[in-house]
Parts: structure tokens; sequence; C-alpha cells
């Protein structure tokens, strides 16, 4: 695997600033290098150094709510390990784990607000946990009892997408209409909706046409690339022969390369760019600059296309060990609030698998009842014939599809 | 104490099988949630299966080195309360942690265990109706009709329910480019080796390379092996013409007397003996022999196995050695009173040579390798096409090969060499039709016939015998354990 991009960071710390932000007027437009620099606010040794450009969005954050981000990271990898369990138990189809991607995810998940509706891909379980879903509800579609799981109008977090990039369009054409439900009725809030893709999804088609929509429309949409450097097995380099970030400056909008792992700069970024966004300034692109530590799902072996000396060599960048190490130094935890997060993360556990165990089995009926918003004649119908033809066996019992 | 069972579970996506690599538990241990109990090796990666219950193991179901499918039991864990111990290091869980708490189900088998949710998809079962009028039609109002219901208490009148194979889930073009790849390899085996001019001459003459008996020393079709399969040819279209003696002829004259003698008296005595004393059972079973023509191709190919002829009977003499010793009675002699199991192999070799049929046998064939055993087929051949087989090549036979094959045939019911109790034919082999995974595909296949003196061998022992005989054509890698 190419290292060049890793070699970047230690000398971005060293250095203190990344050189897009200081003093650029328009904080977010990559510079046209072939390689910008990427913003980190806190670095590996747990140093938190606030300046640049988005310094002030980090600058608001108080001790609660570093802590708050730390709890939510630990709760989702504590997540991501019992259902890669319950995935080798045999509870569940296949499992998308997302270790080495939580700060990317909560990072930006906790810069949203309640308006802003999310389109994420398979992974976001991260973004889910900081939405308020109920984390059993993301196991459903993996335990083959739905084709959901959850409604996504309770917590503007949309069903996740299995085909690539296919959730792009459907975030800027969203972004779009709540730019024009604004104008019909100002009271509503500035809101932004938040397209995730990977790295691997960015050579889709689709991601493409998205950007060419948003840029024309000004859609209030922030395009956040997750680039763990992998999709499945091919690496970045061979999708991209310049950074992902950059590619925004051929659509004419802000890209920016963020530390991924470095929640806290996610976290700023991201508030930047979804007020960017709702301001009507129109798209940006950040590109998270993160690593899949696990299997690109439970049915991947990922020692069969790369070494486990570049899996160890992210190891040292691990977003919770970075928060962790700021939070002891800064006195802003002890001890005490590690041990009791175990104790949590535990009890989640131990819940989330009663809850997947006592998951039944859908009726047949449950496919008419989210077809269309309110009720309709021809479904109303189609449900009548079907209840009379289950009713027209002998050993009619529970209909089960 | 309630006892658990794991079942091997689908870990991949749609896998059907797994071998188990390594147990990390043994019986007696106490386990607890997501203790790592065993690894296995699937066809996409090696993995570890965490343990679903806490307890005490109380067996292993499989052992190490065993392809278990999915959906087989492998574990047993008695429900218990395991020591608690505290649990994570925060900060550093990059590796998946051990879960100590105690599970939070309490029934005995999983709840719907998503296991074998690939290919092997449940035959669908079809549920009786209420009425016996078809169900088609759309606008038919629900309520069963009276009548229908007073014939509802007949049960035995209810269809039986069918159970409709699951149809095969691969794409067309997975089978398409299976079929090219058997196109290629066909292609491949029947490749007959010859020299430029040889060809030629062949091509001239308007014969098939493939029909001439090769004697080459890498298996080819020498130019001296061309000549005589023409002359050959020739001598039998000529004595063709001039064979019918028309009606006008002395009847005397239309009948030919050939006295009995030699070789073909013994022949006939020794079959008049075996067919007469010895009961005969015989058998067959039909045998993809596609990696058989892979593994010759692949000898012949070595430079081990350099100017050694190479045929699948080498496969089979193999074959039978070992399927003997696996089923001993079959090499073994009737004697009245007792039976005299042998515990060497000299097999023998059915031969058409230019005195008539003879069955030289190679002795102590069980110690030969692979190699030598396809000199010692080769040199035994060579010498009875010349006619110079001694008459001690022909003693001491303990079970015999006839390949009938070679004259393209497909099977027969040999009848067993005296002394003997066991003869095994070995049919042509040739492209047909096969049935692979609900897919009809080209395969090498033939027939293997076997006859065996009842009195001795039994119809179960007998069909181990050749039932094992087939395994190895149909796996030669097996001849490696």
């Amino acid at each position: 695997m190419d290292l060049k991009h890793l070699a970047v960071r230690p000398e971005a710390t060293a250095s203190g600033l990344p050189e897009n932000g200081a003093g650029n007027a328009d904080p977010g437009m990559v510079g046209g290098e072939a390689d910008p620099a990427m913003v980190q606010m806190l670095s590996p040794e747990g140093e938190l150094l606030l300046h640049g450009p988005y310094g002030a969005y980090a600058a608001e954050l108080d001790a609660e709510d570093l802590r708050g981000m730390y709890r939510d990271m630990y709760t989702i990898r504590r997540f991501d390990q019992e259902a890669t369990a319950l995935q080798r138990q045999g509870e569940l189809v296949m499992w998308v784990p997302m270790t080495g991607q939580e700060g990317a995810q909560i990072g930006s998940g906790s810069a949203l607000q309640q308006q802003d509706y999310v389109f994420p891909t398979y992974r976001e379980h991260g973004v889910a946990l900081t939405r308020g879903l109920e984390l059993s509800s993301l196991l459903r579609r993996f335990r083959g009892v739905s084709h959901g799981g959850w409604d996504p109008s309770e917590t503007n977090f949309h069903l996740y997408t299995l085909v690539l990039a296919a959730q792009v369009p459907h975030a800027v054409g969203y972004a779009m209409g709540m730019a024009r439900d604004r104008k019909i009725d100002p009271q509503l809030p500035e809101a932004a909706t938040v397209a995730y893709f990977g790295d691997g999804a960015s050579s889709e088609g689709d991601v493409h046409e998205s950007m060419v929509f948003a840029a024309s429309y000004d859609a209030p949409v922030v395009f956040f690339c997750q680039n763990n450097h992998w999709a499945i097995s091919v690496p970045t380099e061979v999708q991209s022969r310049i950074p992902l970030a950059n590619r925004a400056k051929g659509y004419g909008f802000p890209g920016i390369r963020v530390d991924g792992n470095d929640a806290v700069a996610v976290r700023a970024v991201t508030s930047w760019a979804l007020e960017h966004a709702r301001s009507g300034k129109g798209p940006v692109l950040i590109e998270a600059f993160t690593y899949r530590m696990s299997a690109h799902t439970t049915a991947d072996d990922p020692t069969k296309y790369r070494l486990s000396a570049d899996e160890e060599a992210w190891i040292s960048r691990d977003p919770l060990i970075r928060l962790e190490k700021h939070l002891r130094a800064a006195g802003l935890a002890d001890d005490e609030f590690f041990e009791a997060l175990a104790a949590e993360g535990q009890a989640m556990a131990e819940k989330l698998r009663a809850d997947v165990l006592a998951m039944s089995s859908p009726g047949f009926t449950d496919a008419f009842t989210d077809v269309y918003a309110e009720a309709h004649p021809l479904i109303q119908e189609e449900l009548e014939f079907h209840r009379r033809y289950e009713a027209g066996f002998a050993d009619s019992q529970e209909p089960t599809a | 104490m309630t006892e658990r069972t794991f079942h091997l579970p689908d870990v991949g996506e749609g896998l059907t099988e797994a071998d188990i690599v390594q147990w990390k538990v043994q019986a007696g241990d106490t386990v607890a949630v997501n203790d790592v109990i065993v690894e296995i090796e699937t066809a996409k990666s090696l993995v570890e299966l965490p343990s679903p219950y806490a307890g005490t193991v109380s067996a292993l179901l499989v052992e190490e080195g065993q392809t278990v499918d999915v959906g087989t039991p492998i574990i047993s864990v008695a429900a218990g309360s395991p020591a608690q111990e505290s649990g994570q290091q925060p900060g550093a869980p990059m590796t998946p942690a051990p879960v100590p708490a105690a599970a939070a189900d309490d029934d005995g088998q999983p709840s719907a265990s998503l296991t074998g949710t690939g290919p092997k998809a449940d035959a669908v079962k079809r549920r009786p109706r209420t009425g016996r009028t078809a169900p088609s039609a759309a606008g038919k109002p629900a309520a069963p009709a009276p009548a229908a219901a007073s014939a509802a208490p007949a049960p035995a009148a209810a269809p039986p329910a069918p159970t409709v194979p699951a149809p095969d889930p691969r794409p067309q073009a997975v089978a398409a480019a299976g079929a090219a790849v058997q196109d290629t390899l066909s292609r491949l085996i029947q490749r007959v080796l010859a020299k430029p001019p040889v060809r030629k001459a062949a091509k001239d003459l308007g014969i098939n390379l493939a029909e001439v008996p090769a004697t080459g020393a890498s298996g080819e079709v020498t130019k001296q092996d061309l000549i005589s399969y023409q002359a050959q040819r020739e001598a039998e279209q000529q004595s063709a013409d001039t064979f019918w003696a028309g009606a006008q002829k002395p009847r005397d004259e239309r009948i030919e007397r050939v006295p009995v003698k030699g070789v073909r008296r013994a022949t006939a005595k020794a079959m008049v003996e075996s067919a007469f004393s010895a009961p005969h059972v015989s058998i067959f079973v039909d045998v993809d022999a596609s990696r058989t023509m892979e593994f010759v191709k692949r000898l012949k190919a070595s430079r081990d196995f350099d100017g050694i002829k190479v045929s699948p009977l080498l496969i089979l003499a193999k074959a039978v050695i070992w399927a003997a010793a696996r089923n001993p009675s079959v090499n073994a002699t009737w004697a009245g009173d007792e039976i005299l199991v042998k515990h060497f192999m000299n097999l023998g070799i059915a031969a058409a040579t230019p005195r008539g049929l003879m069955v030289p046998n190679i002795k102590d064939a069980q110690d030969l390798s692979l190699k030598e055993l396809a000199i010692a087929l080769n040199a035994l051949a060579a010498t009875a096409r010349a006619g110079k087989t001694p008459p001690a090549d022909m003693q001491g036979g303990t079970l015999t090969i006839t390949n009938i094959g070679a004259l393209g045939i497909d099977t027969g019911t040999p009848i067993i060499n005296p002394g003997e109790v066991a003869i095994v034919a070995f049919g042509t082999i040739k492209q047909k039709p096969w049935v692979v995974e609900g897919e009809v595909v080209p395969r090498w296949v033939t027939t293997l016939g076997g006859s065996f003196d009842h009195r001795v061998v039994d119809g179960d022992l007998s069909a181990r015998f050749m039932a094992d005989v087939a395994a190895i054509l149909e796996e030669p890698a097996l001849l490696l354990d």
C-alpha cells in the first residue's frame, strides 16, 4: 500500500497548522495543490491545537461535549463487536463492521442539528447513534426480518442503502426539496442533508451527477466521503490519482480533507460545512481520511489483500485512544469515567443480544403497510384478496410469505 | 443445567460448509458468551467463532480437520453460571474483547438461527387447500362451499405435500464458463500425440489417429503403429470380402473347422470351471472419471514419468489394490473348507494376445509405487502382445482386471479367473452428459463392472469394494492417504 498520505500527517501535527486554513478568506476551498493539507486538531498524542478557520467551531466544545463524543465512539465500537459476534453465531446473515471509523462518524454525526437529514450507506452505525436511533433496529435488516428496520422520519436518518452511491442523488434531491419548502414557508429552520459515501462509491457515476446538480442548484448538501482506504479489496490509489477532496474543485465548491480519526476536527469541519450549506451557499465535500480497521463485511477476509503491517500502522491513530489521551491529560475524565463506560457498554451489548434474539419474523401483511403513506384503495383490495387466499388453506396458521 | 447445541453457522454469504481448523476449548472448559471456541476455515477465510452460550463445554461434536456442513451441531454447552470477570479495557478495544456475562436467552435452541441461508434453500412444502377446486379464479368468494367443508374430514383424500426441489440459483454465466473450461480440458485430453509426418500419413489414409494403439515412448502414435494398423485394417477388409461362402457351395465347405487346443482349450476349461462352480454375482457402477483423466494427463506431462506410458488403467490398478486392502475378502481363494485370504496382490491383467486370452499378473503389486506399477503394466502388456508371456507370469493371480474399454466397450459381466473370487471390468471412458449440482455437463464417464464369487463375497462387500474403486477414479487424490 502507498503510505505517502500517511507520511503527511505527523509533519502537519508538528507544525500545528494545516496550511489551507491560515488566513484564507474562503476556508473551505482547496488551493489547487495536488495534495491538500489535512485539517487536524487533536494530535495522535492527544494534544488539542485549535486554530485556523475551523478552530472556532472546536473551541465551542465543552468538556461534556468531548466526553459525549468519546462515550458515543466507545458505545458504537462495543456495538460493532457484539454485532460481529452475533453474525459469527449465526444470528445475523451478515454484518458490516465500522471499527476504526468512529472518529469520522461520531464527529460528523454530532455536528448535525435536528432538522438536518442524513442519507447513510450501510456502515454509518455511529451516525445512527448520534441521531438517537435505537441500535437494535440497525440489526433488523441484517437479521433478515425487515427491509428497512426503522422509520426514517422519526430521526431524520434514512434507511441504509446497499446499492453503492444510490443514496447520493437522493440526498441532493432531498436537499433541493428542503430549500424549496423554505421558500414557501420561511418559518422552517434552515436545514441541510448529508450524503455519506465511501472512497469506493466516489467512483460511481451517481456521485458525479449528484455533485453537478448540487452545484447547479446550490443545494444545501454536505457530501461526506469516508475515505477508509479500501473499496473492499481495491485501494484508494486505484480509485483516484488525486486526493478525493480535490475533486470538489472541478465542480466549483469547497473540498476539505480532514483527519477522520480526529473526532474534534471532523466535528468542527462538518459544523462549518453544514452552516455553509444551510445558509444557501451551496454544497461542500468533506473527505474524512480514515481507515477500516476490520473487514469490509463478515464475508470478507482482508488478510488476502492487505498487509497486517498496514493495519498496525493505523492502530496508533485509533480515534478512541487519541481522544482518551486528551480527556485524561486535560483532566476531563478519570478512571471512574472509563470504567463506568465499560459497564454501560456491556449492558448495552447484553440488551442488544436479547433484543436481537427476540426479533420475530414479520407477517406477510406487513408488506402492505408502508406502500403508501395513507390508505390506498388498490392496496386495500390486494390485502383483502391476500387474506381470503390465506384463509383458504386447511391448516391455515400464521401466514408466512 | 440446560444443554445447548451450537450449529455451524454460515459465516459468509451462502457458504455451505467449513473445515474445523482448531478447537480453542475442550470438554469440561468453562466458556462465556463470545469467548472464542473454535477456528474454522471457509471457502472465503479463516474465522474464529465466538460462543453463543455461557456454561461448561459438555462435548465437542466434530473433530479438527473435519469438513462440516453448515447447520451441523459442533459443540454442546451445559448452561451454568460462569465466573464473572471484569470486562472491557476502555480506549484500546481494536480487537473484540471477551464478553463475560451470561446470555440472556433461556430456551435450549438459538432462536431461529439463520444458518444455511445460502444455496441450500428449504424445499417448498405445499399446504393442502380446503376446497378441491382450483383456487386460481381471483374473483371467487372466500367462504368455502359447504360441500368442500364436508369433504374436509377425510384426511386421506387430501393431496400429499409434494416437495419441490429448489431451483439452482446459480446464474447461467457460471455454467457457461464451466462448460468452456470443460471443453478446453476435453480437447487437451483427447489430443493424440504423433509426429507431423505420421499425422499427415494418417490423414491421407483416412485413419483417425485416436483409434491407433500407440506404443511410442511418450505415448505417441509411431509410424510403425500406423503401418500395422493400416495392415490390420486392410486384412480385415479383404477377408471380410471373401468371408461369406455362397449357397451354391457344398455344406462342408461352408463350415470351417478350427481345432481347439492350447490357449483356446485352456481358456474354455477355465471359464467353464469358473462359471459353473463359482456362483457369480455381477454389479456395475457408473463413474465420473474426469479427475482420473486429468491426473493421467498430468502424469504424462511430468518429467518423472518421462518415457513411461501412462493410461487410466494404471489408476484403476492402483485403485483396485487400494480397495482390496480395505475389503480383503475380494482378494481370496475358495478352498472348499476354508477361504484363503491373500495378504498380497498378484494383480492379473486380462490381455488379448496373438495366442489368445492370457491373464498374466503383476506379482506383489501392493509394494509397487505408481511409477513402478506403470512400468510393470507396460512390460506385462508388451510381453503379452509379443506372445512371450511365460507361464509363471500367469500363475498365482489373486484378482484380475479386464480392460474391455480398450476395445470401446462400456461394460460386461466378466467371468472370474479360476482360483480367484473377483474380477473388475474397466469400461471405455468417454464423454457423456453427467449431472453436476443440477446441471448437465459433459464429463469423462466410465462404467465399472465387477463379478464376484458369492461363496466368498457377499453383495454388501462387493458393493463396498466397487464403491471404493469408483471413489478413487472419481478422486485419485484419495490414494495419497
